[in-house]
């Protein structure tokens, strides 16, 4: 990387530290002169946004578990008291609970972009293989989070999500009886959910750091995807790109409030605010938002193991992305005929969506097992095959050619036509 | 393919809000009326006079079987409620005993409330509750307009966010209030149950709570209450003051919400135009290089 050894703290004291823990040049040479190709759009902010959720909810996870009590005589009502008696204690849980929505929606742009970028291809398959074990950690902390306020919503959908251990042959019912901590979901499960909840999170950062790091031996992927080669198709991280992930983030994070402040429980369960109670099962039993694709994947099979092996195969699957992807041409700017696929896919996979929250019956049964044929030939056909057949568009010489139209030329508006997202022709 | 992807992105939209919508589910249920609420929308405060007359029927009614237990005397005081003073609060949790202790000689005893003191329960525990009503326990009233909704179907739970409506909790339970018929629509009903429109089943074990003139609102100068006492008036006062007892920071939730979003969208402002300077400097910077 260009950034390397070309910082030279300016006082004394700076260089008798950096001589001994080189900490402040590795953060100049990853976010000060780091080489960032000059054409990202705004959909590569999407991994700053995340960055700062993750800080976000932390923070007002340690406050909100300052008062919190995991009992299941107490919680619901802690959780009450969080909400009307502690200081902006309705605000700290508004952000934290809404916060957990806005990480999925900012994780499923930032996983869509790869996807339709080809950002999990060679050299950057390790890059997205951390981010697929993200991903997992991020639900399992989101799951688990929705236990804890121990209302009718977080008691059945531990029951039904921990029940499906069961069907694991052999092994099933010993996992889910050290996922209870006894013989039905009840205290003990709620006690480990909680210390679990309070883990993941920090394994979720260290891997984060481990995302980062791989992701600055080769550098970010591009909308061209295309390598950068010279100094002309890049832009050092500051102030380029910390102004631009800064702006950004402040876009999102008036779409955050929106929520936490004046929609707080649209994406919530009405559910949820009664307590839970072991005798009465809710009429409709339906996990978070961000679940439902998986969800219906799930149901869409008939039997019970082998829904849940599709269900975990929908997300282990993208761990092989990288070598289903037969195309050389990275980006699918390039790439007309992928470009049909990728959108019929993001579309399925919303209408999935929209079927796991739908009762499973009649119609909405055959329309799960077609979207789900259609997620898994996605992965398992059509990208295998497509990169054999397909047309690609001629890509550009540089990433500073894609930026400006011809080669090296630099034109007067070029400053402006950089930030455009779509440069090509 | 620009609207082709345009259609798709608005179709992820619609998709995983789509999900949450179906949280509900799908009988065939009357769809309660829209009501006009003060506390609706990005501006929205609770009338305070309409908690008070909510918090007579919730007192003079509900609270016969209700409880509502996370509803301290001296909440009904606080800032954004129904505003009562500090000696009525006073005077109001003193006519409620409360019981206490063990004192020094061990003996549970009786005082008199205290504004700290939580709203005494009707019934000594749930059981006494369920026995008293039928088998049915009838539910604690804290945060019941949270827990209360019915479904919208697409587009509306899309239209929901952008128009802010949450007040599907407490239409809900307007309708309930309201929805009490002598016609069962060939429903059979039990002895003991009653028809009720917006229940879900139609079934529902408590009895209509509410008659014309059954709470008596207070008289204005000329002898008669601001407002009719009719049933629909007590039921939107009530479920205002529902509202208000789930979520007693509501308004303080939008006033702190204007002021964060008015903020970010200056500060975003700012950024962007600070943003567009930096990256017009891109040609220097090349240049240099």
């Amino acid at each position: 990387m260009s950034g390397h050894s070309t910082y030279v703290p300016k006082s004394a004291i700076g260089r008798w530290f950096e001589s001994r823990l080189p900490i402040m040049g590795l953060i100049h040479s990853s976010f000060v002169v780091f080489p960032n190709p000059r054409n990202l759009n705004y959909y590569w902010t999407f991994g700053g946004i995340l960055a700062f959720m993750l800080v976000s909810q932390i923070l007002t996870g340690v406050v909100l578990a300052m008062h919190y009590v995991a009992n299941v005589d107490l919680a619901f009502n802690s959780v009450e008291h969080i909400m009307r008696d502690v200081n902006y204690g309705w605000m700290l849980r508004y952000l934290h609970a809404n916060g957990a929505s806005m990480f999925f929606v900012a994780v499923y742009v930032h996983i869509a972009r790869g996807l339709y970028y080809g950002s999990y291809k060679e050299p950057r398959e390790v890059l997205w293989i951390l981010g697929v074990i993200i991903f997992l950690l991020m639900m399992a902390t989101a799951f688990m989070g929705y236990v804890l306020p121990w209302g009718q919503m977080s008691f059945w959908g531990a029951t039904v999500i921990t029940n499906l251990f069961s069907a694991l042959p052999g092994v099933g019912e010993t996992i889910v009886t050290y996922l209870w901590g006894g013989f039905s979901v009840g205290n003990p499960t709620l006690n480990r959910f909680f210390s679990l909840h309070y883990l993941l999170p920090f394994m979720i950062a260290g891997v984060v750091v481990l995302h980062v790091w791989a992701l600055h031996v080769p550098g970010s992927n591009n909308p061209a995807g295309i390598e950068k080669k010279t100094d002309k198709d890049t832009l050092p991280f500051h102030p380029y790109f910390t102004v631009k992930d800064a702006f950004a983030v402040v876009c999102f994070l008036i779409f955050f409030c929106w929520f936490a402040f004046y929609i707080p429980n649209y994406l919530g369960h009405a559910d949820n605010y009664i307590e839970a109670n072991p005798a009465v099962t809710p009429s409709h039993i339906v996990p978070e938002w961000y679940f439902l694709p998986f969800y219906a994947i799930l149901r869409a099979v008939p039997d019970k193991l082998l829904g849940v092996l599709a269900m975990f195969g929908s997300i282990a699957i993208l761990v092989f992305l990288p070598w289903l992807d037969s195309s050389k041409v990275r980006s699918g700017s390039y790439r007309p005929a992928f470009q049909v696929f990728f959108w019929v896919f993001v579309a399925n996979a919303i209408v999935l969506g929209w079927l796991g929250g739908k009762p499973p019956e009649g119609l909405y049964v055959h329309a799960s097992r077609l979207c789900t044929l259609y997620y898994f030939a996605y992965f398992i056909v059509i990208l295998p095959l497509l990169g054999k057949f397909e047309r690609t568009r001629p890509l550009p010489a540089s990433i500073a050619e894609a930026v400006l139209g011809t080669s090296g030329s630099a034109s007067a508006m070029a400053g402006s036509v950089a930030a455009s997202p779509n440069t090509k022709g | 393919m620009k609207t082709f992807k345009l259609i798709a992105a608005a179709a992820l939209v619609s998709g995983f809000l789509g999900g949450v919508a179906q949280a509900q589910h799908a009988h065939e249920l009357a769809i309660p009326p829209r009501n006009e609420w003060s506390f609706a929308g990005p501006f929205g405060k609770f009338d305070k006079t309409q908690l008070q007359r909510g918090f007579k029927v919730y007192k003079e009614v509900c609270a016969n079987c209700h409880s509502i237990n996370l509803l301290a005397f001296r909440n009904l005081g606080e800032a954004g409620g129904p505003g009562f003073s500090q000696g009525q609060v006073k005077a109001l949790a003193s006519t409620f005993k409360i019981k206490d202790g063990p004192n020094d000689a061990g003996d549970m005893f009786e005082r008199e409330g205290r504004p700290a003191d939580r709203w005494p329960s009707p019934f000594p525990n749930k059981q006494a509750a369920a026995a008293a009503n039928g088998g049915a326990l009838p539910p604690d009233f804290s945060v019941i307009a949270k827990a209360r909704t019915y479904p919208r179907d697409f587009p509306w739970f899309l239209v929901d966010m952008f128009t802010q409506y949450q007040e599907h909790g407490v239409d809900y339970i307007t309708a309930l209030l309201l929805g009490y018929s002598d016609d069962t629509h060939g429903v059979e009903v039990p002895a003991g149950k009653y028809y009720n429109t917006y229940f879900p089943g139609n079934i529902i074990s408590m009895p209509k709570p509410l008659n014309d003139g059954q709470v008596e609102y207070i008289k204005g100068a000329d002898g008669r209450s601001q407002v009719p006492e009719t049933v629909e008036q007590y039921s939107k006062d009530v479920s205002a003051f529902l509202m208000w007892a789930a979520e007693p920071q509501l308004e303080k939730r939008k006033e702190t919400g204007f002021k964060a979003i008015a903020f970010l969208i200056v500060l975003a402002g700012l950024l962007y135009f600070t943003k567009k300077k930096i990256w017009a400097r891109i040609e220097d910077h090349h240049s240099q290089a």
